[in-house]
């Protein structure tokens, strides 16, 4: 039987660890630093040696707060810690704290742009805890932990599974990461290990009328939107071949079970059933105190709640009307997005500020492998260089030019035109002189742009190519070609 | 030895220097200790250095704190980032902390002379010092019987007048019972009084540390030594440190002691009973104005006790893994074998039990049963203090149902072992301070104690109230035989 004769619904639920963006870990003092010598960013605290006690960062609580706010959350008034215990070199308390039955936010929804379209997905709950540390593998005769990353601040979000493809997966973490990253509650760097991912997915599968589930798979740790994406897709076909192949490949036979992705391979690999999964006995930490949220705290936590990226993205459509993709990709960085809006707010053009960051400055970028905001120019001008394009002053060549120079250089724009010639000439005398030199130069061309219906576009063009040549890129082309139309008729006419 | 506040006094006013007095300390645990057993460890040099170090601030005029000179002893669950911090137990019998305790510092702050760590039940889990990995300790009063536990070191040697005070943890009486049974001073303040960080955990919301003294004002000036808000404890708690010595002279009127009959039922050996309401009729006689109470859930504290205690310390002690620091198993072939065997070498039958126990408590499908029951009980057993305080300023009860017992007695029967802490428990529960003052003597000559417990952060009326039996009786000032060669004046 071919998978044409089913009605297949993929259903699939996100739980996600985001680590935060604070200076110091989530229970002690030491630095969070990616790659720094094993075991150099350690504490008692962090290391659980005896007698130690677990003391909560605010910041990270402050903004666990702020994400879950923009996540539509419910804050808990009063929320507590917890331990979950489970046995790992890399775990050196063997627990975990952690938030059970009373996370700090929950119920809340995300708004992700699917193509044309705006997916809801309902947030289950969010809640705090502290990461592991890591083993190390690389010898195989040894293990070696390193524990600078024990009591990084994470953040989990566990959706509802209403996501329904590996498109909407992927729409959905990309767009937190925007969000997390807007917010700054995170770095969110991929490379940093900053995101890790975990799909929950099965497929209800409707056979004559009767709906089969297959079994719940949780794909563990993953660190990348592609193998997301890859792991959703293949869990999908795979689980329904398996239903196909085997009837009883369903969720009220197998349960759930935990399935490893292989990023070489692109296939998922099985790692345990819930038969074997850990019973984690939760209890509530007694070495911290529960957290009572006032309304006064709450409220100065979601007065500094920026703009959302979705928010601001249609507000630039609508005052700056760029499209929805220019937008998009502008609002994908909030310092580059408001490295936009100052260079407006400067006195830059919107529609020609929006085109010359997207067809400019968005290519240079990407070649140094930094956003606009890390080029590190100015807003100032930004604005001014989109200005002298908008007025005529220099045209979209000179633009080009100029915006090389300031790659380079702290000058301004207009100082750049003026140094390079490349102010646009406005007198319609010079340019009349430059049109009656090229037209006396080129007969040839002339005549085809004259009387020949084949080849007169091209001539066209190349006479206004001689022109602003010899204007050495100066004059301004909407008036040269005026004028080369106007003599060009006048020899039609005869 | 001399009590704390005369050494302490006599140092002050260049009587005596610390030297003296530390060299003193170092006789009387030579001389005594090989007997008692009550040290785990002690650094004779070390506080020798310390004292001259003190005594060279002295001859400079300089600013001296509450206990300058001062030698004691504390217990070896506090961490001290000198020697080693053992719990008594083979699994960190090598093990030195990188870092001193919060009381450590305070101690250190206040000039006192820290001469050694004494000796408990392996990670503070008994009542007789006999579950130590490493030792046995004896009472001073008795050599052939325990000296309660699990401060039991602490208190033997404050007993014995080896030092003039130390300090002890108490969980479910581990301050309270082994100061009745060694016939001295013991107090454990409420929870949150003292911060607990660098006190190697066992129950984390019972831990509480306190002194062991000689008598009620020693015990006085050492808390306020310790008492007071640690940032890097989340559950001690911002309230203010009275000076809980100047208290102890205040004027007392009208003293309303409860007398909760549960304290008083069956299990209570007669001569402890005679000794308490001895000690209650003197009160009467002060003035004082005897209010029966009721503690109902009295009967439920040890079930709930070893439920939440066990909970907490199976998942206190998970970290002891042999893969970090410790103990660590060599035959082992794999990380899973490792735990298992570090764990099963490492710790005592005690602690193994306490661990399943709790382990038990916490598993999918009991935890509401054990655990979640035992919490709502101790919310019951917190309330019936509370309204038995809207009634009275203190309670007043045994310390323990019997004076101490033989050593190796209760060794193979850890449920009779368990109930003997039926009086100390619910304080625990509570967060509640409970002090034990010696009352009296059994026909064998062994020391009974008194307990009086206060209301939350009522340690200063509590001591005071202590105190005035001590000004009316000479219990406390009583030494044990085994010292009288080791004692120096």
């Amino acid at each position: 039987m071919s998978t044409r004769d089913l009605e297949t619904k993929p259903v699939i639920g996100l739980e996600i660890h985001v680590q935060l963006a604070t200076r110091t870990k989530l229970f002690c003092g030491c630095p969070l630093e990616f790659g720094a010598e094993p075991n150099s960013r350690v504490c008692p605290v962090c290391l659980g040696m005896p007698g130690v006690l677990p003391v909560m960062n605010r910041t990270a609580f402050e903004l666990a707060v702020r994400a879950a706010t923009a996540l539509h959350c419910d804050i808990a008034r009063f929320t507590k810690w917890d331990r979950k215990s489970y046995y790992y070199p890399d775990l050196p308390k063997n627990y975990q704290i952690s938030q059970y039955d009373l996370p700090f936010s929950s119920d809340g929804y995300f708004d992700v742009p699917v193509g044309e379209t705006t997916k809801r997905v309902r947030i289950l709950r969010v809640h705090l805890e502290e990461d592991a540390g890591k083993n190390l593998h690389d010898n195989p005769a040894v293990t070696l932990v390193d524990l600078n990353r024990t009591g990084t601040p994470l953040l989990e979000i566990v959706t509802q599974p209403d996501i329904e493809s590996a498109d909407e997966a992927y729409a959905f973490c990309t767009e937190l990461q925007k969000l997390v990253t807007y917010l700054g509650v995170s770095e969110a760097n991929m490379q940093m290990g900053h995101m890790r991912f975990e799909p929950n997915i099965n497929v209800h599968i409707t056979r004559d009328g009767v709906v089969y589930k297959t079994p719940i798979v949780e794909v563990k740790n993953l660190n990348s939107f592609r193998s997301v994406r890859g792991a959703v897709m293949y869990e999908i076909e795979r689980q329904i071949q398996d239903w196909l192949a085997d009837p009883t490949y369903t969720l009220e036979n197998r349960g759930k079970e935990n399935r490893g992705w292989n990023d070489t391979r692109e296939i998922t690999e099985f790692q345990r059933s819930k038969e074997e999964a850990h019973d984690y006995r939760y209890f509530p930490e007694p070495d911290l105190v529960p957290v009572e949220i006032s309304e006064a705290w709450l409220a100065e936590l979601q007065a500094d709640i920026p703009e959302l990226p979705l928010d601001r993205q249609q507000r630039l459509q609508d005052e700056v009307e760029l499209s929805a993709a220019d937008a998009a990709t502008i609002v994908g960085d909030r310092a580059t997005a408001d490295l936009f809006e100052a260079a407006i707010a400067a006195g830059g053009h919107g529609i020609t500020l929006g085109k010359q960051f997207i067809s400019f400055w968005l290519r240079r970028a990407k070649e140094r492998n930094t956003s606009i905001a890390g080029l590190g120019i100015d807003a100032e001008r930004l604005g001014e260089l989109s200005r002298l394009t908008a007025d005529g002053t220099i045209n979209a060549t000179a633009a080009a030019r100029i915006a090389e120079h300031m790659l380079d250089s702290a000058d301004t724009p207009m100082a750049i035109a003026q140094r390079e010639g490349l102010i646009q000439v406005k007198d319609v005398g010079q340019m009349q002189v430059w049109v009656d030199e090229a037209f006396a130069a080129n007969a040839k061309a002339v005549q085809d742009a004259v009387s020949n219906p084949k080849k007169q576009q091209r001539a066209r063009g190349f006479l206004t190519g001689q022109v602003m040549k010899l204007s050495a890129g100066q004059a301004d082309p909407k008036i040269v070609g005026e004028l080369i139309d106007k003599k060009l008729a006048e020899l039609a006419a005869g | 030895m001399a009590a704390l506040t005369d050494i302490r006094d006599a140092i002050r006013s260049r009587a005596c220097s610390s030297r003296e007095a530390v060299l003193a300390c170092i006789e009387a645990i030579q001389a005594c200790d090989p007997q008692l057993k009550a040290f785990v460890s002690y650094d004779g040099d070390r506080a020798i250095e310390r004292a001259e170090e003190i005594d060279e601030q002295i001859e400079q005029g300089q600013p001296l704190g509450p206990l300058a000179g001062v030698p004691i002893a504390v217990k070896d669950n506090l961490c001290t980032s000198f020697g080693y911090t053992t719990c008594s137990s083979k699994m960190l019998e090598h093990f030195a902390a990188p870092y001193d305790a919060h009381v450590i510092q305070c101690l250190n702050a206040a000039g006192a002379v820290i001469i050694g760590k004494t000796n408990l039940d392996e990670f503070a889990m008994g009542s007789s010092t006999e579950n130590s990995g490493l030792f046995q300790t004896k009472n001073p009063w008795d050599v052939s019987r325990v000296p309660g536990g699990s401060s039991g070191g602490s208190a033997a040697a404050v007993a014995a007048r080896l030092v003039p005070a130390a300090l002890g943890s108490d969980t479910g009486g581990s301050i309270r019972q082994p100061a009745s049974f060694c016939g001295v001073t013991g107090l454990k303040p409420t929870y949150g009084r003292v911060s607990r960080y660098g006190l190697v955990a066992y129950g984390s919301s019972l831990d509480q540390i306190g002194p062991l003294a000689q008598d009620v004002r020693d015990a006085a000036l050492l808390l306020g030594v310790i008492a007071g808000h640690d940032p890097r404890d989340s559950t001690s708690v911002q309230h203010d440190v009275p000076d809980y010595v100047a208290a102890l002279d205040a004027p007392l009127t009208h003293v309303r002691i409860g007398v909760p009959a549960e304290y008083f039922g069956e299990g209570l050996d007669p001569e402890v009973r005679a000794a308490v309401e001895a000690a209650l009729d003197v009160y009467r006689q002060r003035g004082a104005e005897l209010v029966p109470v009721h503690l109902p859930h009295l009967a439920y504290a040890i079930a709930c006790y070893y439920l939440i205690a066990t909970a907490e310390a199976s998942s206190n002690l998970a970290r002891y893994d042999g893969v970090h620091y410790g103990y660590r198993s060599e035959k082992v072939t794999d990380y899973v074998d490792l735990y298992c065997a570090s764990r099963q070498e490492g710790f005592g039958p005690e602690v193994r039990r306490r661990i399943m126990l709790g382990t038990f408590a916490l598993s999918s499908g009991y935890y509401d049963a054990y655990y979640l029951k035992a919490l709502k009980v101790r919310t019951l057993i917190r309330q019936d203090f509370e309204k038995a305080f809207e009634a009275c300023d203190v309670i007043a009860g045994p310390v323990a149902p019997t004076p101490a017992f033989r050593l190796g007695e209760k060794a193979s029967d850890p449920l009779s072992m368990y109930l003997a802490d039926i009086y100390t428990i619910s304080v625990n529960l509570a967060g509640l301070p409970g002090i034990s003052i010696p009352c009296g003597r059994s026909a064998d000559g062994l020391p009974i104690g008194l307990q009086l417990m206060g209301p939350h952060f009522g340690e200063a009326p509590l001591l005071r109230i202590a105190h005035e039996y001590q000004r009316e009786t000479d219990w406390h000032t009583r030494t044990p035989p085994v010292c009288a060669n080791g004692t120096k004046e």
